[in-house]
């Protein structure tokens, strides 16, 4: 500070010094004062004229835009936050409606294809059921059949056995001793068939 | 007399004489510059106020000079010297032009005399006192007691205070005449080198020149930035009183 204080003496003393050259030299033209209050007077003017302008007109204006630049950038960003709440919002809303659908169509397929698994199953259950009845009834008749064949088979061979030995021997023989041996023999012919 | 530096320095009529109660306030030289400082800032800062929201070049220089002061002052002055801000707005961009324009060869640097320089600083000092009394009463004398120094030292500290207080106009108004005479000297004497020294030594001091160009436009913005800063801060030497 004090040195400060000393050079501003000092540079004070160097004006006033180049004052007093002055006047005899001409050295420096500011310390002429022919125009000082010509050019206080401009200074005045002038600067007064740039304040009141600047204050009154300019900078208000400048301090305006800048103010309702600031205060749009901020409704922008709200309003650039707000419509990605809302896309986030939509996007939520968009894959849960896909989920869903996702969801229904396994359900839907699933069940669908339950029932038409049931379908098939009852079909065949009951297709079974016919067949069987069906290989019942079938070897009912089968065993009915080889009784009435079996019968019958051995009335033919009784027939023929009696015809056969009516004409090599030329007379009735009794028919019951002639079923006994048929039979017989038909019986073990029978269970060779049979494997038995 | 073109090859005396300080020529550059004088003061000429520039039309008629004018003369109100035997008083000349007729229009010269400085009158011109100050003049041509003061619509050029009034057109580059018109064109800035252009409504848009994406600004253009001038809108954009316009409105980083504006947070550029703005925040100058907040950050020396605090948030009360807003009131101020367009004086010292004012106060930046005139003394920028001026300097700016005394670049221009052959041009006439406003702010190269005292008067003009000091005439802004007394304003200045002056009003910082007003606001100062007007803020704080007598109480702003406080400013010349500072806080904590021993009572032997006082008597002292308080002198020196009061001296460093009322040399501000004048370390302020010195600053800124010294520096652009200084400088603008400068170049009219390397410029005399260049002539005298010939195609043969000239461009050593050409060189010089190039480079002080260069010096005297950085020192041109310094000096009002130096200026509009000091003037904050004896603004906020009145607005808050810290002693």
């Amino acid at each position: 500070m004090l040195k400060k204080i000393i050079f501003q003496f000092l540079a004070l003393s160097l004006i006033f010094t180049y004052s007093a050259q002055s006047a005899e030299s001409g050295g420096m033209p500011q310390l002429n004062p022919e125009f000082w209050i010509s050019q206080i007077f401009w200074l005045v003017l002038t600067f007064g004229l740039l304040f009141i302008i600047l204050s009154k007109f300019i900078l208000p204006k400048i301090s305006n835009n800048l103010e309702t630049r600031k205060s749009q950038i901020l409704e922008n960003i709200e309003t650039a936050d707000k419509q990605r709440e809302e896309t986030e919002k939509k996007v939520k809303e968009f894959d849960k409606i896909i989920n869903d659908t996702k969801v229904e169509a396994k359900n839907f397929f699933n069940s669908e294809r339950q029932k038409v698994l049931d379908d098939i199953n009852n079909k065949r259950l009951s297709l079974e059921k016919d067949i069987e009845k069906e290989i019942i009834k079938a070897e009912e008749e089968i065993d009915q059949l080889k009784k009435t064949s079996q019968e019958k088979v051995t009335k033919i061979a009784i027939e023929t056995s009696s015809d056969l030995v009516k004409q090599l021997i030329g007379e009735d023989i009794n028919k019951s001793s002639l079923s006994a041996i048929v039979e017989d023999l038909s019986k073990k012919e029978m269970e060779k068939h049979n494997g038995i | 007399m073109a090859a005396n530096p300080m020529y550059q320095f004088n003061v000429y009529r520039i039309g008629p004489e004018i003369k109100i109660n035997n008083i000349d306030i007729s229009f010269t030289n400085a009158s011109l510059f100050m003049v041509i400082s003061s619509l050029a800032i009034l057109i580059i800062f018109n064109l800035g106020t252009k409504r848009s929201i994406i600004p253009n070049k001038i809108q954009l220089l316009a409105e980083l000079s504006y947070s550029f002061i703005s925040k100058m002052i907040s950050d020396t002055a605090g948030s009360k010297a807003k009131p101020y801000f367009s004086f010292i707005f004012s106060l930046f961009m005139f003394v920028l032009f001026c300097n700016m324009f005394g670049m221009i060869p052959y041009s006439f640097t406003v702010t190269s005399h005292i008067i003009v320089t000091f005439v802004l600083a007394a304003f200045i000092f002056i009003g910082v006192t007003i606001i100062g009394f007007i803020k704080h009463g007598l109480g702003y004398l406080k400013l010349f007691v500072p806080s904590g120094v021993p009572m032997v030292l006082l008597p002292l500290i308080v002198v020196i205070e009061i001296i460093s207080y009322l040399s501000r106009p004048i370390s302020l108004s010195v600053r800124l005449f010294a520096n652009m005479m200084a400088g603008h000297t400068m170049m009219k004497v390397f410029g005399g080198f260049v002539v005298s020294l010939g195609i043969v030594g000239g461009w050593l001091p050409l060189g010089f020149s190039v480079a002080l160009t260069g010096l005297e436009i950085l020192v041109a913005f310094l000096q009002a930035y130096v200026f509009a800063i000091l003037t904050c801060i004896y603004l906020n030497d009145a607005l808050n009183l810290h002693h």
